[in-house]
């Protein structure tokens, strides 16, 4: 049991890291200045996740490890967040898809962690719960008004949405760990957010007038360990200065 | 050029159930994302728990040449303030 | 400062006798500290001193974001990174309040945009150095942020209300910016040998940079002094830069480093220090678009924005069309 939820805190906790700091090389680059602001404030909520996460993972794991160690010392095989967070950002479109399509899902995700047997874990999902709803309205909305844009703003939506539909099963592939912690109740009961997923995203894409993208082939391995070369270079960026000065204080 | 988005008043009301106060400004495409923007932008440290926005060109505003008439006028009624009048200590507190 | 020589159209600086009634009404107002709103009659050059500072100001912040921004992905640990992610956030919304001030005087923030791109705006040349190591995240901090803060507490009593109101907000919200880059300098100091100096090699390089932002002596500059008369600017250039060496030597000292200027002295009998001359040739070479950055940051600027443009027309688009749609909605206020 603490085996498998030391391995559940990992994988939320490298989902937040990895896709906040994706969002947070947008700081400087984004398209209007609100906009600017609103993605770091994003980024923030994820960073700040990701101290929970794996503040926990530490914790649960016993080994003295921090959340920092846990961040900037490990390599990518023993990274466990999803394919999808760490595709790069690409354009604005992209960005945009990457989030909704993953809010969505860490908004339900939440939503059945709050219920969790092991209060830990349903006090972090009831604090993200919060930040990832406020992530959720502005993804989905920007969503609705960039598909049912431009032409161009359309087109760019439905391209990055093909693009990334892979990236979408991964989400729902439940493996040991999931069943156990299903089981004890403290994660989420097998198989109960795909279809609460299913049913927003039918909705969001139908209001944003873009085509549920007609793609069964499924990317997996994140939750493994076995990644994209994305991250590898994600890595070299974020653990650059842990690397290069062992045990050095910050 | 393309359109330029309009300019936004943003308005908070704090913590402490006063009322609603003039922030800043931003440009939004429309109401629903300047609420949007005005959260993200202006309550980054916990400043509101509610938020009014407004088009500034929705704004009117009185002249800045009427003030001696506007404003001037009300100098003088020096009786609608408590420390016009004396009360005695002995009174206590009024 | 963030904004550097900023011109007024004023050949000399005219005498109370030489106005024409609204000028004079105009000045007295201003002697009398009162505040100038957007509404109320301002000379022409008033107004467009103020667009040329406001603007060079707001471009600033915007284009400061790009050096720091480019350690948030690299930054040591988690909290280090939330904290210079803030940081930098906050610069994006400085710029954004700024531009708002400087729209109360009739122009818009997407021509201030165009002339940044068109280089025909200009923006603080201390963003056209480089952060090549993490301790420069921390002397950015501690230096630039620091001579930033001198210079915008002055500002605070500018005469020009939008701006004055913008100057507060942002002086409030940067109280922690110098702090968290004198942190981060305090650790490295406290670290390793290694990192000891990595903090001494950022402070060799923004030292003379973070002088000059203060802008070249300008006692005798007519610019200068209208700026002055007109209570947009409170304190000389070379005043400011007083200050901040005052205030940043025995910093620099504090944490064992060193200064890297030889003429550095305690002047007894003025009470502060004696410095050495600042490189002002460097200075206008940086200026004139030849510093070691300044291509690359107006490329990243004018990409942002150039990629940025479908976004904003397809979210205007989308606007219009529910504008269209349907019979506007009234929203009953809470």
């Amino acid at each position: 049991m603490s085996d498998a939820l030391f391995e559940y805190a990992l994988r939320m906790g490298d989902n937040c890291l990895i896709l906040g700091h994706r969002v947070s090389e947008w700081c400087g680059h984004s398209p209007v200045l609100e906009e600017d602001i609103a993605l770091a404030n994003t980024a923030l909520d994820l960073i700040g996740q990701t101290q929970l996460w794996l503040g926990l993972a530490g914790e649960i794991e016993g080994k003295g490890r921090s959340a920092d160690d846990l961040a900037f010392l490990r390599d990518a095989r023993a990274f466990r967040n999803l394919l999808l967070v760490e595709r790069p950002n690409v354009d604005f479109a992209h960005t945009l898809v990457r989030e909704v399509l993953f809010d969505v899902w860490h908004f339900h995700t939440l939503g059945a962690l709050k219920g969790s047997s092991d209060a830990r874990v349903a006090a972090i999902a009831e604090k993200a719960l919060k930040e990832v709803s406020y992530h959720l309205q502005r993804s989905a909305d920007l969503t609705v008004r960039l598909g049912d844009g431009t032409q161009e703003s359309h087109d760019k939506m439905q391209a990055a949405l093909n693009a990334l539909w892979p990236y979408v099963g991964e989400m729902f592939l439940q493996d040991e760990v999931d069943a156990e912690l299903a089981d004890s109740g403290v994660g989420p009961a097998l198989g109960v957010v795909k279809p609460l997923w299913d049913g927003d995203m039918r909705r969001l894409l139908d209001q944003a007038t873009l085509k549920w993208p007609d793609i069964s082939h499924v990317q997996k391995g994140g939750k493994d360990g076995v990644h994209t070369e994305a991250l590898g270079y994600v890595l070299a960026d974020m653990q650059f200065l842990q690397r290069a000065y062992p045990g050095a204080k910050w | 050029m393309s359109k330029e988005w309009p300019l936004w008043e943003v308005f908070i009301r704090g913590q402490h159930g006063l009322s609603h106060r003039h922030v800043g400004s931003l440009h939004a495409p429309d109401a629903a994302m300047a609420v949007h923007h005005a959260r993200d932008v202006y309550t980054r440290r916990n400043e509101g728990v509610s938020i009014w926005v407004v088009e500034a060109k929705h704004i009117t505003a009185s002249a800045p040449g009427e003030k001696g008439p506007l404003f001037e006028p009300s100098n003088s009624k020096v009786y609608r303030h408590p420390t016009f009048y004396d009360i005695p200590e002995e009174v206590g507190h009024m | 400062m963030y904004a550097q020589l900023v011109k007024t159209d004023a050949d000399r600086v005219k005498s109370i006798d030489e106005m024409d009634p609204q000028e004079r009404t105009f000045q007295q107002r201003i002697d009398d500290n009162q505040k100038i709103e957007p509404k109320d009659w301002m000379p022409e050059g008033y107004r467009k001193t103020l667009v040329r500072q406001i603007g060079q100001h707001a471009h600033s912040e915007i284009v400061g974001q790009l050096p720091e921004g480019n350690w948030i992905t690299r930054a040591p640990t988690l909290e280090r990174k939330a904290i210079l992610l803030a940081k930098v956030q906050d610069e994006a919304g400085h710029g954004l309040y700024l531009y708002c001030a400087a729209e109360t005087l009739g122009i818009s923030r997407d021509k201030m945009m165009d002339q940044l791109h068109a280089g025909k705006s200009k923006y603080s040349s201390i963003f056209n150095y480089p952060t090549l190591t993490w301790a420069d995240i921390g002397a950015v901090g501690w230096l630039v942020d620091g001579a930033a803060i001198m210079n915008q507490v002055q500002l605070q009593r500018c005469s020009y209300g939008p701006y004055s109101r913008a100057m507060v907000r942002i002086c409030k919200e940067e109280s922690f910016h110098q702090r968290q880059g004198y942190d981060i300098m305090m650790k490295l100091c406290q670290g390793t040998p290694e990192q000891k100096e990595m903090a001494q090699d950022a402070l060799n390089r923004w030292w003379w940079p973070s002088l000059m932002m203060f802008g070249p002596p300008d006692a005798d500059s007519v610019h200068s002094a209208q700026s002055m008369a007109w209570k947009i600017k409170q304190a000389t250039n070379d005043d400011l830069r007083q200050r901040f060496v005052d205030q940043t030597v025995p910093q620099a000292e504090y944490l064992g480093l060193k200064v890297p200027d030889p003429d550095v002295k305690w002047n007894e009998e003025k009470g502060g220090y004696d410095y050495g001359e600042v490189d002002w040739d460097e200075f206008y070479e940086v200026l004139k678009g030849n510093g070691p950055c300044n291509a690359e940051r107006m490329h990243d600027r004018v990409k942002a924005w150039e990629d940025g443009a479908w976004v904003r027309e397809g979210l205007v688009a989308h606007a219009d069309k529910m504008a269209a749609r349907a019979a506007a909605t009234p929203v009953a206020a809470e």
